[in-house]
């Protein structure tokens, strides 16, 4: 639940949104120093953002996306109070979503 | 019986079809168009990249600002911001030409998102960020070079 650090804020019209989610992003082609082996691929591949129940942004990511990736975007009509979810899937399936409200 | 029996078969080599189609990626109802597209991500050139993300290679220079240090020490981390004066953007995606996979990453924005995203993105060495919008169909690029010390993929 904690992986995710979300902030959003609605000035003239427009919410931009900032977050920061904690994730290893390993990209399966770095090896590990003691046993030489290969680390597996692991990394987030679907971020969404809803606001309101309504979808604003679909993020695809690859492997390339740096460790404890940082997004952020801007949208219209958001207000204060309301609700915006951010969620995440990664590549071995876990999951996990925050709800926050703008401020 | 013999008469139940065909339609019972057609019945299914009809539902095998479409089943097969979609697979195909002929038919994209839109699960399967958010499904994340592997072979995108898993595409070693610019234009196969680009070509598997958003349909096409040909794109025309357009009004679309990137952000990126000129020179990045750490590839591991490198801050990409890109945004655009364009109307009506579907997508917004980020390639690194010379990575071994380019495509870094694509948005999909609703139609009341900004065209605005940023980001943090791996190099693994001195390339051109390629920034690919879509907007009505059109295709708009553009692209800034980005020197990097210490590469970033692999390690």
């Amino acid at each position: 639940m904690a992986s995710i650090k979300v902030r959003a804020k609605a000035q003239g019209g427009v919410t931009t949104v900032k977050c920061l989610i904690s994730h290893p992003m390993e990209t399966g082609q770095r090896k590990d120093s003691k046993t030489g082996k290969l680390i597996p691929a692991h990394f987030i591949q679907e971020v969404n953002a809803d606001h309101n129940g309504g979808n604003v942004l679909t993020a695809l990511w690859g492997p390339a996306i740096s460790k404890n990736p940082y997004l952020s975007f801007k949208f219209s009509g958001g207000n204060a109070g309301d609700t915006l979810k951010i969620s995440w899937v990664d590549n071995m399936g876990n999951s996990d979503s925050t709800e926050t409200t703008i401020s | 019986m013999s008469m139940k029996r065909r339609t019972f078969l057609k019945g299914t080599l009809a539902a095998g079809t479409v089943g097969m189609a979609v697979s195909a990626g002929l038919l994209t109802p839109r699960a399967v168009m958010a499904a994340w597209p592997k072979e995108a991500f898993e595409a070693k050139s610019m234009d196969a990249a680009m070509q598997a993300t958003v349909g096409g290679t040909g794109a025309s220079a357009g009004d679309i600002t990137i952000k990126a240090p000129d020179i990045a020490e750490n590839g591991a981390v490198v801050p990409v911001t890109v945004s655009t004066g364009i109307s009506g953007v579907e997508s917004i995606s980020i390639f690194a030409e010379q990575n071994a996979n380019p495509l870094t990453s694509s948005y999909m924005l609703a139609s009341n998102a900004e065209p605005f995203v940023s980001t943090r993105i791996k190099m693994g060495k001195t390339s051109n960020v390629v920034a690919v919008v879509k907007a009505g169909g059109t295709l708009y690029n553009a692209s800034k070079e980005v020197k990097v010390t210490i590469g970033g993929c692999g390690g």
